[in-house]
C-alpha cells in the first residue's frame, strides 16, 4: 500500500540502503512476544544441557551411586532410581540421547521426504504416482504398530530406531513438500528458470526451496515434537533406546511404580518432554505469525 | 430522459455525502495516509465515476461508502452520511442491515467473490432472504427477472449452475443481479470489467448501465480506465494519492480536462509507432499446429513472419491461442506440426532440444510480474543470473553490468538488494525487462506485458520498450488484447481468433477500414474517449446483429 509518487516512476535515484541483516534480526527479536522468548530460552537450555552433559551432571550416566529409591536432597538432588542411579544426572544425559536422536531422525525425514516431495511436484507423471502410492501404503498402517513391527524384526538398535522413525515421518513430509512445491512449480518464474536451461539442483535449491521454506520449517518443529514423543513411547514399550542408556521415555517406565506411593520422581522425565514440546511450539507459533505477517505486507 | 433526471436529483438532499474523509493504512510498522480529505456527494439515480491509478485510494473510498474499512485501515477523520444517517457513528449491526439491502457492492473479480460450492441463484438471493426482506420464492423470481434484464442466456436455468460453469462476463452480470436483488439505493462497482475481454466488456457495461438507469439506482463506478468510466458516469472524479485532483461532469472532463494529470491518464493512447521500413526476416513460422495433451488443438495452421528490429503485435481475445503461440516459440510447448525458422536456421520445437546459446537469443517477458519474479530473489540476483548463466560474467564485471541494466530500465542501483515484494507493479515489470535484456537476446516475446499495469505505468513501459528496440535492434513479438498498445508499438499486426489467423499485415492496413468482420468487432469493442461511444456501438450492432454473434 506504500505509494511512491507515480509521476516520478521511474525514479532515477533508488531508495536508501536496506538495513543490514544483523539490524533486521535485532529488530525482529525486539518485537518477539514473551512466549517466543521463553520457548527460545528453554530450547537453548536443553541444547546446553545436551552438549555439556558430562560436565554438568554430578554423576555418570549409568553409575550406581547410592541406594535404590533414595529421597530428594543431599547428594542426590532429585533422589535415585530403582538401581540407585542419580535421577538428575540421568535426566541430563537423557536430554542428550533423546534430543540427539530426535534431531537426527527429523533431519533425515526432511531430507528424504522433502526431496522426493519436491521432485514429485516438479516431474509429476509416473514418478509422482509411484512415490505417492508408496507413501499412501505407509500411511495406511498406524505408525506405532509399523515401528514396533520393524524394530522387533530388525532389532532395536539406535540406527534402526532412527531409520524407522525417519521413514515413517518422511511420508508425512513428502505429502507437505509435494503440496507446497506443487503450488510453486506452476508459477512463471519456475517456467522461466526451466526455459533458461537451469539444472535440477538450481531449480530445487534456489527457485523452489526458498519459497516453501516457511511451511517446511513449521512442519519441522511439529515433526520434531512427534518424533520425540514416538521415541519416548517406543522406549516406554521397551523397543526404543535400550538400558543402561538414559532416556526420558524409559525413565518413566522404570519408575512408574513409584507414582502409586505418591512419589513424583517418575513424572519428571515426562515433564521434561512436555516442557520442550511446549517451548518448540511457542517458537513455531511466533515464526508462523511473523512469516504470515510478512505475507500481508506484500 | 437524462435531463429530467438531473432536475430531480438536484432537488433532494444527497443520498451519500462524504465530508473531509481521512483514512490511514498500516504497513512497514507505520500508519500511512491513504485517503487525505476527500469530499463527495452523490444524489439519487446519479452515477459517479471514480478514476485513478492503483494506490490512489479509490477502492478504499468505495468501501467506506458502505461504512467499511479494510483490516489494516482506520478512519481517522471526516464523516460519511448515507440518506441522513451517519454511517461511521452507527453500530456494526446497524450498518450490516444496510449493506446488501440498501447499499450493494460489485467486486472486480467475480470468480473470486462467488462461493464455488453454491449455485448462483442461492448466492444471488442470500442477502434478501437472510435480511428477511423477501421470501425464498419471491426472491428467486425477482433474481430470475434480473438475470433476464441483464441478458444472461437461459435466465430461468442459469441460476442453477455453479460459478465455474459460466463465463467471466456472465458471472459479473450475475453479481450485478445479486447487488440489485434488494433494489438498493446505491451500488458500488469496483472495477467490474477490468478482468474481462474487450468484446465481453461491451455487453457487461451495456447491461449494467441499463439496469442502473431503469431502477434509478445511484452508483459509484470505480475504474482506472477513463474511457470505460465515461460510458457509465454522469460525473467523474479523478483521485490521486488520496486526494481529489479534478471533478467534473463526464462530458466536460473528456472535452476539456483542467489538470495535466487527468490528461496523462490517457497518455498511452497518444503514443504511436511511426511507419518504419521493412528489414529481413528474423522469425518465420509456417503452418504451425499445436495444443495441449493429444487432442485439445489450440493453434491451427498459423503462418507468421517477424522482421528483425521490428515489432509484430498479435491481437486477440482470451482463448484465441495467442499466449499458446508464445509458448511454442519460447519452447515451453512442443509443436505438433509445422516449421519454425529463426535467423535463417530451423528452430527446434521444445526447449530441451535447443542449445543454451539459442535459449539465450529468445527471451520472454510475462504478463504478471508478480509470478514471473521469484519473491525470494533480490533484484541483483534476478538480473545477475542470466549474466552468469549465459555470458559467464562473475564478480565485479557482473555487478557493473547489473548496474548498467538497471540504468537502462531507468531504475537506480539503490534497488539492488530489494525483493520483488518491495517494488511496485511497474518496477517489477521493469526488472523482468532487465532480466530478459541481460541475456542479450535477439527476439523478445512480450506476453501481455502491460495489461496488469495502470495506464500511466503502461505508457512508461511501452516507451521504454520502444527506446530499447531503437538502441539494441531487438525484435519484439508483442502479444496483447489492447488496440491502444498495438498503435503505440507495433509495425505489423496479426489478428487471431480461435487459434486461426483472421487477418495480418502492416499496422496501417489492418487497423484501417475496410476490416474483416472479426477485426471490426474487436476494434469497435475498444472503449473510446467519448461518452456516447457505448450507445453508438450498441446501436450499430443492433442494426447488424451478425457482427456481434
Amino acid at each position: 500500500m506504500s505509494d511512491p509518487d507515480p509521476l516520478s516512476v521511474p525514479p532515477v535515484a533508488g531508495p536508501g540502503p536496506r538495513r543490514s541483516r544483523r539490524a533486521r534480526i535485532r529488530a525482529e527479536l525486539k518485537r518477539a512476544p514473551l512466549s517466543a522468548w521463553f520457548g527460545g530460552l528453554v530450547i537453548l537450555a536443553y541444547v546446553v544441557l545436551a552438549v555439556f552433559a558430562p560436565l554438568i551432571a554430578p554423576w555418570g550416566e549409568a553409575t550406581v551411586a547410592g541406594q535404590p529409591h533414595q529421597a530428594w536432597g543431599g547428594d542426590f538432588l532429585l533422589g535415585t532410581d530403582q538401581l540407585g542411579r542419580d535421577v538428575l544426572s540421568r535426566l541430563i544425559y537423557g536430554a542428550r540421547n533423546t534430543l540427539g536422536i530426535a534431531v537426527l531422525t527429523t533431519c533425515l525425514a526432511f531430507l528424504t521426504g522433502g526431496l522426493l516431495g519436491i521432485l514429485a511436484a516438479l516431474y509429476g507423471g509416473w514418478f509422482d504416482q509411484i512415490c505417492s502410492r508408496i507413501v499412501d501404503v505407509f500411511m495406511s498402517i498406524p505408525s506405532l504398530i509399523f515401528a514396533l513391527l520393524f524394530l522387533s524384526v530388525f532389532g532395536s538398535s539406535i540406527p534402526n530406531l532412527i531409520i524407522t522413525l525417519a521413514a515413517l515421518d518422511a511420508t508425512r513430509v513428502f505429502r507437505l513438500a509435494r503440496a507446497a512445491a506443487g503450488t510453486v512449480v506452476v508459477l512463471d518464474y519456475i517456467q522461466i528458470a526451466r526455459v533458461r536451461g537451469e539444472s535440477l539442483l538450481w531449480l530445487i535449491r534456489r527457485e523452489i526451496l526458498p519459497n516453501i521454506l516457511s511451511p517446511m520449517i513449521v512442519e519441522f518443529g511439529l515433526r520434531f515434537c512427534f518424533v520425540f514423543l514416538s521415541i519416548a513411547a517406543l522406549s516406554f514399550l521397551g523397543v526404543g533406546i535400550q538400558p543402561p542408556t538414559a532416556d526420558w521415555g524409559s525413565m518413566v517406565r522404570e519408575n512408574a511404580a513409584l507414582i502409586s506411593y505418591g512419589n513424583i520422581t517418575a513424572l519428571l522425565p515426562a515433564a521434561a518432554i512436555a516442557l520442550l514440546t511446549v517451548a518448540v511450539n511457542f517458537v513455531i507459533d511466533w515464526y508462523v505469525y511473523r512469516t504470515s505477517g510478512m505475507r500481508d505486507e506484500r | 430522459m437524462n435531463a429530467e433526471n438531473t432536475d430531480l436529483r438536484v432537488r433532494g438532499a444527497p443520498l451519500l455525502q462524504i465530508r473531509d474523509l481521512r483514512i490511514e493504512g498500516f504497513s512497514d510498522d507505520r500508519w500511512h495516509p491513504i485517503v487525505r480529505g476527500i469530499d463527495l456527494e452523490l444524489h439519487r439515480g446519479e452515477v459517479l465515476g471514480l478514476i485513478g491509478e492503483s494506490g490512489a485510494g479509490k477502492s478504499t473510498l468505495g468501501l467506506v461508502a458502505m461504512g467499511y474499512a479494510k483490516p489494516g485501515c482506520r478512519i481517522t477523520g471526516g464523516s460519511v452520511t448515507f440518506d441522513g444517517q451517519d454511517l461511521l457513528a452507527m453500530k456494526e449491526d446497524e450498518r450490516r442491515l444496510l449493506r446488501g439491502a440498501r447499499i450493494a457492492y460489485v467486486a472486480q473479480s467475480a470468480s473470486a467473490s462467488f462461493n464455488p460450492a453454491h449455485r448462483l441463484l442461492d448466492q444471488t438471493i442470500e442477502t434478501a432472504v437472510t435480511h428477511g426482506l423477501l421470501g425464498r420464492k419471491q426472491a428467486s423470481l425477482r433474481a430470475i427477472g434480473m438475470f433476464e434484464k441483464l441478458r444472461l442466456p437461459g435466465a430461468g436455468a442459469i441460476g442453477l449452475r455453479f460459478p465455474h460453469q459460466v463465463s467471466g462476463g456472465q458471472l459479473q452480470r450475475a453479481m450485478t443481479a445479486m447487488a440489485m436483488e434488494c433494489r438498493p439505493d446505491l451500488i458500488i462497482f469496483d472495477e467490474p470489467t477490468t478482468a474481462l475481454d474487450v468484446t465481453t466488456q461491451v455487453e457487461v457495461l451495456a447491461s449494467m448501465r441499463e439496469v442502473v438507469r431503469e431502477f434509478n439506482t445511484a452508483a459509484i463506478y470505480i475504474s482506472h480506465d477513463l474511457a470505460v468510466v465515461a460510458q457509465m458516469a454522469d460525473r467523474i472524479m479523478v483521485l490521486r494519492h488520496g486526494k481529489t485532483v479534478e471533478e467534473a461532469p463526464a462530458r466536460r472532463m473528456l472535452a476539456e480536462p483542467a489538470e495535466d494529470y487527468t490528461r496523462s491518464l490517457w497518455s498511452v493512447r497518444a503514443l504511436a509507432q511511426p511507419e518504419r521500413s521493412d528489414t529481413e526476416i528474423c522469425l518465420k513460422i509456417d503452418n504451425l499446429v499445436t495444443g495441449y495433451g493429444k487432442s485439445a488443438k489450440v493453434i491451427d495452421d498459423i503462418s507468421i513472419e517477424l522482421q528483425r528490429g521490428r515489432t509484430l503485435a498479435i491481437v486477440g481475445e482470451s482463448g484465441s491461442g495467442k499466449s499458446t503461440l508464445a509458448q511454442v516459440i519460447s519452447g515451453m510447448l512442443p509443436a505438433w506440426s509445422g516449421k519454425m525458422t529463426f535467423e535463417g536456421r530451423p528452430l527446434p520445437s521444445g526447449f530441451r532440444s535447443r542449445p543454451r546459446d539459442l535459449l539465450r537469443r529468445i527471451q520472454m517477458i510475462y504478463q504478471s510480474p508478480d509470478t514471473a519474479l521469484n519473491p525470494r530473489h533480490s533484484v541483483a540476483e534476478t538480473i545477475g543470473r542470466p549474466l552468469e548463466f549465459y555470458l559467464g560474467l562473475k564478480g565485479a564485471a557482473k555487478q557493473r553490468r547489473i548496474k548498467e541494466l538497471l540504468d537502462m530500465i531507468e531504475m537506480g542501483s539503490g534497488y539492488l538488494d530489494r525483493l520483488p515484494g518491495e517494488l511496485s507493479g511497474g518496477q517489477k515489470q521493469r526488472i523482468c525487462i532487465a532480466r530478459a535484456l541481460a541475456a542479450k537476446p535477439e527476439l523478445v516475446i512480450c506476453d501481455e506485458v502491460t495489461s496488469a499495469l495502470d495506464q500511466l505505468v503502461q505508457s512508461g513501459i511501452l516507451k521504454l520498450l520502444s527506446s530499447l528496440q531503437a538502441e539494441l535492434g531487438i525484435s519484439y513479438l508483442f502479444i496483447t488484447h489492447d488496440i491502444a498498445t498495438v498503435r503505440a508499438i507495433a509495425d505489423h499486426v496479426v489478428v487471431m481468433n480461435q487459434g486461426k489467423v483472421v487477418e495480418q499485415g502492416p499496422k496501417s492496413v489492418v487497423l484501417e477500414p475496410p476490416h474483416q468482420p472479426y477485426t471490426d468487432l474487436l476494434l469497435s469493442s475498444v472503449p473510446e474517449m467519448d461518452p456516447d461511444w457505448l450507445t453508438r456501438v450498441l446501436k450499430s450492432r443492433r442494426a447488424t446483429p451478425d457482427a456481434a454473434s
